[in-house]
């Protein structure tokens, strides 16, 4: 103990200045600011390392589904408007984005009501981006029937023409043609078709499932994005409600927790710049 | 954007919104262009294609880290210390890509092809689901 405490007071004697204490601001900026950052330069790496992987499984896959014809429906039982939904829902997160950049000048200004104003506009930005996501989720689910593990969605290697139930010949297509399994009462009814090219000329084949790593990579990656606009939501209340209260009139820092928040929430919109690249675009 | 005044700053967010609302319709453009659905039978080169979307896309990201997230405005030790972990990133990019295209050429080199297109189905009794990818149904 008597050790110690001499150690302790052997401390005490030297002044390390008040930089010490915190007065010095090597990267100028506040403490809480800079861990955000810290931790969304972690968090962009584990983004990276699922899209990476994406990329990865997607290279080694012999066919990959065209994002154009996946992603074509639209709510109102519209079809064939490839990417359009999608669009609309980058838009509203540039948007909620905007509304965020307000909060924040807001809150350097001061000024409670904006800041509390424009923080509910993002709120509600978000929560429309959520309601976007979970239709799309529900019509690939529900009505196409893409899971973790099965992929409805495949691709010809060889030219071929479909072949109706009586026998007769029907639609063609060619090498490279998208298709979906298509499912009748809860089961999936594969539809037969002649191979018209390749060393297999001549063989009457069933639609076979399209690569599985497709379904499990979009699920998991769009919905760990779908969880940081969740969590991203549920910040933004506890911040609103913070502003409302009045909370950060008293702070020395006054309103950078608004500031750190919208560091947050401007992330939640780059990682989606990537996910919509690599999921819709490329 | 602590250097321009209230009005000044107002104004630059609406420019944002329009930088990110144009360079998003430009991208989504170029992608119904490139994939055939606004000229019958036009195709661009996928290389080309994939290059422009993401120089694209780093635009956005810049642009969001920088004037948003108010990034151009820190230290440049902040900046330098955030950026510089990107390379390993990079690396990993380059890396895994071309492990991708390894596996592949692997699995078209062997007589092990995994087929796409599977053995047909000779009846496919109402429970059961067409063949997976990669999977052998049986005779």
């Amino acid at each position: 103990m008597a050790d110690h405490s001499t150690v302790a007071e052997a401390h005490h004697e030297v002044d390390y200045g008040p930089a010490w204490k915190g007065a010095d601001k090597p990267l100028k900026a506040g403490y809480g600011k800079l861990m955000m950052w810290y931790f969304l330069l972690t968090d962009a790496f584990t983004f990276s390392g699922f899209l990476i992987s994406y990329a990865t499984l997607r290279a080694s896959s012999l066919t990959w589904p065209d994002s154009d014809f996946v992603f074509s429906t639209f709510p109102g039982g519209l079809h064939h408007m490839p990417l359009i939904f999608v669009t609309l829902m980058t838009f509203v997160l540039i948007v909620s984005s905007v509304t965020m950049v307000r909060a924040v000048q807001e809150g350097k200004r001061e000024n409670k009501n904006g800041a509390a104003f424009w923080l509910g506009m993002t709120i509600i930005g978000g929560l429309t981006f959520l309601g976007c996501q979970a239709w799309e989720w529900t019509n690939l689910i529900k009505n196409e029937g893409m899971t973790l593990f099965t992929n409805p969605f495949g691709k010809h290697t060889t030219d071929g023409v479909y072949i109706n139930e009586d026998g007769s010949e029907g639609e063609h297509f060619a090498a490279g043609a998208n298709y979906i399994v298509h499912r009748h009462h809860g089961q999936w009814a594969p539809k037969k078709y002649k191979v018209l090219s390749g060393p297999e000329k001549g063989q009457v084949k069933y639609q076979a499932f399209g690569p599985r790593e497709f379904g499990a990579l979009f699920f998991v990656i769009t919905g760990f994005h779908g969880f940081h606009v969740f969590s991203g939501v549920v910040i933004l209340f506890i911040i609103m409600l913070n502003v409302i209260s009045g909370v950060y009139v008293k702070r020395r820092n006054g309103y950078e927790m608004v500031e750190k928040v919208g560091l947050y929430w401007h992330f939640v919109d780059l990682v989606w710049v990537f996910v919509f690249l690599v999921f819709y675009l490329l | 954007m602590a250097h321009l005044s209230y009005e000044e700053a107002k104004k630059a967010v609406i420019r944002g919104l329009i930088i990110l609302g144009a360079i998003t319709i430009i991208e989504v453009i170029i992608a119904l262009l490139a994939k055939g659905h606004m000229i019958e039978g036009f195709h661009m080169n996928k290389l080309l294609y994939g290059f422009l979307m993401a120089v694209f896309s780093i635009i956005k990201a810049l642009f969001i880290l920088g004037e948003f997230m108010h990034l151009k405005y820190e230290s440049k030790a902040l900046r330098v210390g955030l950026a510089l972990p990107f390379i390993l990133i990079l690396w990993a990019i380059i890396a895994f890509v071309h492990d991708g295209n390894s596996y592949l050429q692997r699995r078209l080199d062997s007589g092990n092809v995994i087929p796409v297109e599977m053995p047909p189905v000779p009846v496919l009794p109402a429970h059961e689901t067409p063949a997976e990818h990669g999977e052998h149904v049986k005779k």
